[in-house]
């Protein structure tokens, strides 16, 4: 399975029957220096497009919103601990929840590698 | 994140080396400008504590405010230089010394803060009767325009238009710039220096000013934008320093407890409010005759109804610009005016206006953040101690 993007930069890829979600590469290099992350509570129920965590730079605060519709399973609170390895592994250990999916059509609809870098590309 | 068109903005004499530098461009008072270089805003805030960072400010606006009531070159030229100021001012500038310079701030009639700015006493004897001023970058237009209207017939004013202002801050500055200009280095804390610089056939004339707005020891420099990169090459080329955007210079100047006017000081806040009561003069006190006087004076022997105050979240959350601030009982008592995470202090900190009644240090509040109470806590500041050359 394949990495999958939103326009918020978001990314999510499988793990078994859940979904692992994250801030894209190019989303924590706009942000800067993360110094704050707001996660949700394990078995809260998101609709696709709801605010579900929030990132603080030094600068400014901008909300995640969840890529897909379902409930969070799991989420990392490693990064709550230490913002910075947002910066440092955004698209790795950075990881921000974990959810499984009510609607896995909604993935679909969702942008590739070769389609987000186009889009960041040009945003 | 759309794409940036810088192309209608303002520049300052560094935007090429800022580009080179690799620096991120932003617009700010109309002017493009580096919010931050490739290090980023934490280790540019971090290492101009540990070190010295390099700061453009050469959007801010300066001028020369010069007596047409006196020959220049005589104490009675600086009285009645001192004299027009003070109608728009209430800062002690008649008592400035030659080379001294004082932060204060232009009122309106109700008292209120129109900008905070620098007010330099010319170093010359020959040049007594004159002033330098530095005003922010978004209100030069404004504080020129009121200047101008206000003193015609007793002074003139005189905007430098082809001047850049380097500013380098740290505890590392005064060893830099001391290389650069020897003697910099025992120059004592707000005031200002004539130089010509570099030492070569092709001299500029600058202005080694010791202070900043970081909370640390360091400088501000008047060059010519003929010698702005030049100089600011030179400075760049000493290993104590790295170049510093406007990112780090918010959360530096924050630390510091000092004020961002638009923000922290408006029109509505008197100084008194604003708690920068030291930008009145101790004789001005006494004797007024500067905008609002009647309501500043008021305010000083009876106390604001609110006051400007350092708040520290407990926990990691920052609380930004316009959160609200509520009494532990729900009452709204007040808002944020800065805030956000302190990289030298390791918390998130802020600075806002409460009531009086609640602005004692350690009244615990609330600040509603993403509509929840925020616990916070009254603090002093500055939050970082400031570190200002003393001789």
């Amino acid at each position: 399975m394949t990495v999958k993007y939103t326009e918020d930069h978001e990314w999510l890829k499988s793990e078994g029957d859940v979904y692992v979600i994250g801030v894209s590469a190019h989303a924590a290099e706009q942000l800067g220096d993360v110094v704050f992350v707001e996660l949700p509570e394990v078995g809260k129920t998101f609709a696709k497009g709801d605010e579900m965590a929030v990132v603080e730079s030094v600068k400014a605060a901008s909300d995640v919103y969840a890529p897909i519709s379902g409930d969070v399973v799991e989420v990392n609170n490693a990064i709550v601990d230490e913002p910075a390895k947002v910066n440092e592994d955004p698209q790795g250990a950075a990881w921000f929840v974990k959810i499984k999916p009510s609607n896995p059509a909604e993935i679909d609809a969702l942008m590739d590698e070769g389609a987000y870098k186009d889009f960041a590309g040009n945003s | 994140m759309s794409a940036n068109d810088h192309s209608t903005l303002k520049t300052t004499p560094l935007y090429d080396l800022h580009s080179s530098l690799g620096a991120k461009m932003v617009e700010f008072a109309g002017y493009a400008m580096p919010v931050q270089y490739p290090a980023g805003v934490l280790k540019e805030h971090l290492h101009t504590r540990e070190r010295a960072g390099l700061f453009d400010v050469s959007h801010m606006g300066q001028a020369y405010l010069r007596t047409t009531e006196a020959k220049l070159g005589t104490d009675e030229a600086h009285e009645k230089i001192a004299s027009a100021i003070e109608a728009l001012v209430p800062g002690d500038i008649k008592n400035l010394k030659k080379g001294s310079v004082r932060y204060t701030v232009l009122l309106s009639e109700e008292g209120g803060v129109l900008d905070d700015l620098m007010i330099t006493r010319l170093f010359f004897d020959q040049f007594q009767g004159m002033l330098s001023l530095v005003v922010n970058a978004a209100m030069k237009e404004h504080d020129f325009a009121l200047i101008h209207e206000k003193l015609q017939g007793v002074a003139t004013l005189e905007v430098m238009t082809n001047r850049a202002l380097i500013a380098v801050q740290g505890p590392k500055a005064a060893e830099v710039v001391n290389r650069l200009v020897p003697g910099s280095i025992d120059q004592p804390f707000m005031t200002a220096r004539p130089h010509f610089w570099p030492a070569s056939d092709d001299q500029a004339f600058i202005v080694v000013n010791r202070l900043g707005y970081t909370g640390e020891d360091g400088f501000e420099i008047s060059v010519p934008d003929t010698h702005a990169e030049l100089l600011t090459r030179a400075l760049l080329a000493a290993p104590e320093v790295e170049p510093v955007g406007l990112g780090a210079r918010d959360s530096l100047r924050l630390e510091a407890g000092l004020c961002l006017y638009g923000h922290d000081l408006t029109s509505e806040t008197s100084p008194i409010e604003g708690n920068i009561s030291f930008a009145v003069g101790k004789r001005r006190r006494a004797e007024g005759g500067f905008p609002g006087a009647a309501r500043i004076q008021r305010e000083l022997a009876e106390g604001p109804k609110r006051l400007r105050v350092g708040l520290r979240p407990e926990g990691r959350a920052p609380a930004r610009e316009g959160a609200e601030i509520q009494s532990t009982d729900g009452k709204t008592i007040g808002a944020v005016t800065s805030g956000g995470f302190g990289p030298s202090v390791g918390a998130p900190v802020a600075m806002g206006y409460v009531d009086a009644e609640h602005a004692k240090t350690g009244t615990q509040v609330n600040l509603i953040v993403r509509g929840k109470p925020l616990p916070a806590v009254v603090a002093d500041m500055p939050f970082t101690p400031h570190r200002y050359y003393r001789g």
